[in-house]
């Protein structure tokens, strides 16, 4: 298994810099960081599920001349299993890639692209591994930098450089808090090893766990994009490339929740009060809430599938708040599984939301636009990237039987099970935060009917729309990739839950295998089979068969019928797509309905002719919905700093003589202190 | 196993058989109630029989999203149909999927039927979907929070263990308010769902009005008759479960010949009671401007949130 390893982080580094030691033909480069790439993933997906079924943990050390930093490694079934989510994603990416990168030929560098690719996955795979909080840190910055190289490669546009500086200052606030946690966690062990942070020399007193709990939560919620933290996500996710989006959204914001349930589980014990799991289930909930609401309102379809990953990661914290909630009170097998609720829905998501940006990225590759009510009509033309999308909609929207709906239903069941907890006022939360969930599955399923359909059916709404082309083969493949795994990883739970359990387990200290399964593996019944039960490969298998009878009656009934094909009747006038309903009419409803949410502006300017004002020569329809926590929370903090900087540039005056003063007054001081 | 199949097969034929008759019944109690004669009962099955021989025309514009719709919207709306109790109350489907699985198997249809409104490209298509998506959205929470409420009063949330237990007696709580809450927001959610009034009108001829309707306006023939059977299937689907979950007496709790057949009588009996006061309610409210359906619904979140209030105090 150490040779997998070798081989692993060996492909990556050769990835690394292999593209700038060939000729400087695009195809060439993107070989040879695609090739690469695919090796790396391939040895991550073995070495992932080697971790996960095999007992022993893979550890490797080599030490440096830096004290305090040692490059420790150790594949845990944890890290294991964050390995085969972040190198299954990575492999689909990479395949992807292969074509998608022509289009940035001379826009763009293909082998910095390339290059930059590997080296992301390549550090994101090594902060799942890492073993030491120093390492882990260094692991961690270099996948904020090289993603936020990424997010700039067309750094030519304002808003891309907008975008990325946005991401950069809050991503290293995020970082900021990190590190305080780290040292927090620092103090207690007297070491950066994560071994001994597991089994610190004197434990930390109760103030600095709580101190500990609270910047990791919010450190680690800025990468997750936990609301409000999540400013940065819409900006950076859609600027990026939409492979390196699909990896961002997909597994980037993943290594948080690693991150998290390493320091809540691993290194504080799962020993903390109920509030730290109420917590994270509040910001889950309101995460997973306003995120879909944001996304409803969103036409440019990469900024839509971004809020769509704060709503996921809402879906993630919901699982895991729930089941830190169980832990608190000692209900082990609860906990258990929420949190592998939780972990499912982590890999569902890891691959539906790369799928679907994979998918926006063959739309924008196809029509060199992101707005969907430029699309249209898209699924004659591009019948492939149209089944995948549409598979990657149905898997999100937690539809049946694909994976969304499963891990939503463990989550459900995990929020249902509350009534054993001693408190009321936790019984009563967890209902509705239950109720939440549910309001959020079928608003995503109202938006991703309104993004499948708006871009996918009817006429085309655009010239791009009307001339777009299948993409080609590489890139269909990424993407049926991960469709398959879709629907595999929700008709075939029985697989999928043990390999959780195996993670689970040492987390909250029981197995719950023997009690998520029932008949035979063929359904899920969570620890109580009379409380509950599903088995998805039965609902798909009667699925088709009544799909059949359905057939079935209608050959029996009116037997076999031509059908005819004559255009929609445009009540006497031929239909244009300009009659259609747009994305903005689509929501209009849901606008209204929640317009506390959204505080939305509308501006109708008509010019009416001179002659009469009964015939409008023009009119300009303005829409826009309030951005609450940028204006809110974000601009009084940047205004805020931009004053203190004013003040204190004072000290700064450009004098050599003042700071020559400085100085010296600091002398004298640190001598006086020295005394 | 064979008895599995044989009771299967069973299900899938009284709710094919029953859905439809539900509809006319609706149909001539308000026509009753309006004073007119109304169409027979049975006019539904002629309907859908004249459909099924009907030529299909499908527009031009459509993709093969519109042609699969009708098969999805059939196959889940049946196969939902499977999770519910009808005749007997140990359904050998139950291991398949609870409550939860029902509701995400209706709202499979509503996806691809959404899908379908749009793929026509005429508005009123475009416009049905927009207000389901809304009407689907402001159902699921309250339907959620009631389903909740059930299955804290029967410790389960499949619905054969639900029925099954409360059939016998099974300890059935001595307090009935939080299951009277929670049945008054599932009929709400039901009308809601099912597209009756005062939220939807299915009877309706103005497009502009229409919800359901608006979206499968462009089906016609065989298309057009599986969709009006999903649609009936649906509200078998709800009578079904209103009726057994609420008062499951009557059902046959085991398997043997003589207490299926008394079952199959007594889920006429209730669901055609439950159709009469949906005619009933059709006769009597007009339907709600889409924005006051927010009201109705709200009140249907928070009748299943006072069930689950009810329950753990009158616990406690």
């Amino acid at each position: 298994m150490l040779n997998l390893l070798w081989i692993l982080l060996g492909s990556y580094v050769v990835g690394i810099l292999l593209p700038f030691c060939l000729p400087r033909r695009a195809e060439v480069q993107s070989l040879s960081a695609g090739v690469p790439a695919v090796v790396a993933t391939s040895a991550g997906v073995v070495l992932g599920l080697l971790g996960l079924t095999s007992s022993g943990f893979i550890t490797g050390s080599l030490a440096s001349t830096i004290p305090l930093l040692a490059f420790a490694i150790r594949i845990d079934p944890l890290a294991a299993f964050f390995l085969l989510t972040i190198s299954l994603a990575g492999l689909a990416a990479s395949i992807y890639a292969l074509g998608y990168v022509r289009h940035f030929d001379g826009r763009a560098s293909v082998s910095t692209i390339g290059s930059l690719f590997n080296g992301f996955l390549c550090s994101m795979t090594l902060v799942v591994l890492a073993d030491n909080g120093f390492f882990f840190l260094i692991a961690w910055e270099l996948m904020s930098l090289l993603s936020y190289f990424l997010v700039v490669t067309e750094h030519e546009k304002t808003e891309v450089r907008y975008a990325g500086l946005f991401y950069l200052i809050m991503t290293h606030v995020g970082t900021a808090f990190i590190i305080v946690a780290f040292l927090i966690l620092f103090q207690g062990a007297g070491s950066f090893s994560f071994e001994i942070f597991r089994h610190p020399n004197q434990s930390l007193p109760e103030g600095m766990r709580t101190l500990a709990f609270l910047m990791a939560l919010i450190g680690f919620g800025t990468k997750a994009g936990i609301v409000p933290l999540h400013v940065w996500l819409p900006y950076a996710h859609p600027a990026a490339p939409s492979h390196i989006s699909a990896l961002m959204s997909g597994v980037m914001i993943k290594t948080a929740i690693y991150a998290l349930i390493r320091v809540y589980f691993d290194f504080l014990g799962g020993q903390f009060p109920w509030w730290w799991g109420f917590t994270v289930l509040f910001l889950g909930a309101t995460s997973a809430l306003l995120g879909v609401m944001y996304a409803l309102m969103e036409h440019d379809l990469k900024r839509l599938l971004a809020f769509h990953s704060v709503e996921n990661i809402g879906i993630i914290l919901l699982g895991i708040g729930s089941g830190m909630i169980f832990h608190s009170y000692g209900l082990k097998e609860l906990a258990a599984l929420g949190l592998v609720a939780g972990l499912y829905h982590t890999i569902n998501h890891a691959m539906f939301k790369a799928l679907l940006f994979l998918g926006a990225g063959s739309l924008l590759y196809a029509t060199h636009v992101r707005n969907i009510e430029e699309y249209g009509g898209l699924l004659r033309r591009m019948p492939w990237t149209g089944i995948c999308f549409l598979i990657g909609a149905v898997s999100i929207s937690a539809l049946p039987p694909t994976n969304g709906f499963v891990s939503e239903w463990l989550i459900f069941q995990s929020l249902f099970l509350s009534y054993q907890l001693p408190t009321a006022f936790l019984k009563l939360m967890l209902p509705i935060a239950a109720a939440i969930l549910a309001l959020t599955g079928v608003l995503a399923l109202a938006c991703f009917a309104k993004a499948f359909g708006i871009s996918f059916l009817a006429l085309p709404r655009s010239t791009h729309a009307r001339h777009a082309e299948e993409v080609p083969a590489p890139m269909r493949v990424g993407m049926g990739i991960l469709a398959v795994f879709c629907v595999v990883l929700g008709v075939a739970p029985m697989v999928i839950l043990p390999l959780l359990d195996q993670v689970v387990a040492p987390l909250a200290g029981i197995s719950i295998q023997g009690k998520v399964l029932a008949m035979d593996g063929w359904a899920l019944a969570p620890v109580n089979v009379d409380f509950s039960s599903l088995s998805t490969p039965t609902l798909a298998l009667l699925l088709m068969a009544l799909a059949l009878l359905g057939w079935g009656l209608a050959v029996t009934f009116g037997g076999h019928r031509r059908k005819r094909r004559y255009k929609t009747w445009g009540c006497g006038i031929n239909l244009t797509p300009r009659m259609e309903y747009t994305a903005t009419g689509f929501v209009q409803p849901i606008k209204r309905v929640f317009s506390t949410v959204y505080q939305p502006t509308v501006k109708l300017e008509t010019e009416f002719l001179d002659e009469s004002r009964y015939f409008a020569k023009r009119r300009r329809f303005e829409f826009h919905i309030e951005p609450i926590f940028e204006k809110y929370l974000y601009d009084p903090l940047v205004a805020f700093f931009t004053t203190l900087a004013d003040r204190l540039r004072v000290i700064q005056a450009g004098s050599l003589h003042l700071y020559l003063t400085y100085i010296f007054v600091t002398l004298i001081l640190l001598l006086l202190l020295a005394v | 196993m064979l008895q599995a199949i044989i009771l299967v097969i069973a299900q899938v034929t009284v709710l094919l058989t029953v859905s439809p008759f539900l509809v006319g019944l609706i149909r001539k109690v308000k026509a009753r109630l309006q004073l007119r004669r109304g169409a027979s009962v049975f006019q539904p099955y002629a309907d859908l029989a004249k459909l099924f021989r009907k030529q299909p025309v499908l527009s031009t514009t459509t993709s093969w999203i519109f042609t699969v719709t009708p098969y999805i919207v059939f196959a889940s709306t049946l196969t939902a149909g499977l999770l519910v109790p009808t005749f007997i109350s140990q359904n050998p489907m139950n291991f398949a999927g609870n409550i939860i699985a029902l509701v995400y198997l209706l709202a499979l249809g509503t996806f691809f039927l959404i899908l379908a409104g749009l793929d026509a490209g005429s508005a009123f298509g475009g416009m049905g979907s927009s207000r389901e998506a809304i009407v689907a959205s402001l159902t699921e929470p309250a339907m959620i929070l009631s389903i909740f409420a059930i299955a804290l009063t029967n410790g389960s949330t499949n619905l054969s263990t639900i029925v099954h237990k409360t059939a016998l007696l099974d300890g059935v709580a001595t307090d009935p308010s939080p299951q009277l809450m929670a049945l008054a927001s599932l009929f709400l959610v039901a009308l809601a769902e099912t597209g009756r009034v005062p939220i939807d009108n299915p009877a309706t001829h103005l497009e502009l009005t229409m919800i359901h309707e608006a979206m499968i306006l462009e089906y016609s023939g065989r298309y057009l008759a599986l969709l009006e059977w999903a649609a009936s299937l649906k509200l078998a689907v709800f009578l079904s479960l209103i009726a057994n979950v609420f008062a499951p007496w009557g059902i046959a709790t085991t398997a043997a010949p003589a207490a299926m057949m008394i079952g199959v009588l007594v889920y006429l009996a209730k669901t055609a009671a439950l159709a009469t006061v949906i005619g009933m309610i059709e006769c009597m409210f007009a339907k709600l401007r889409l924005f006051r359906v927010t009201d109705l619904l709200g009140v249907a979140f928070i009748l299943g949130l006072l069930g689950l209030l009810f329950f753990y105090t009158l616990r406690s």
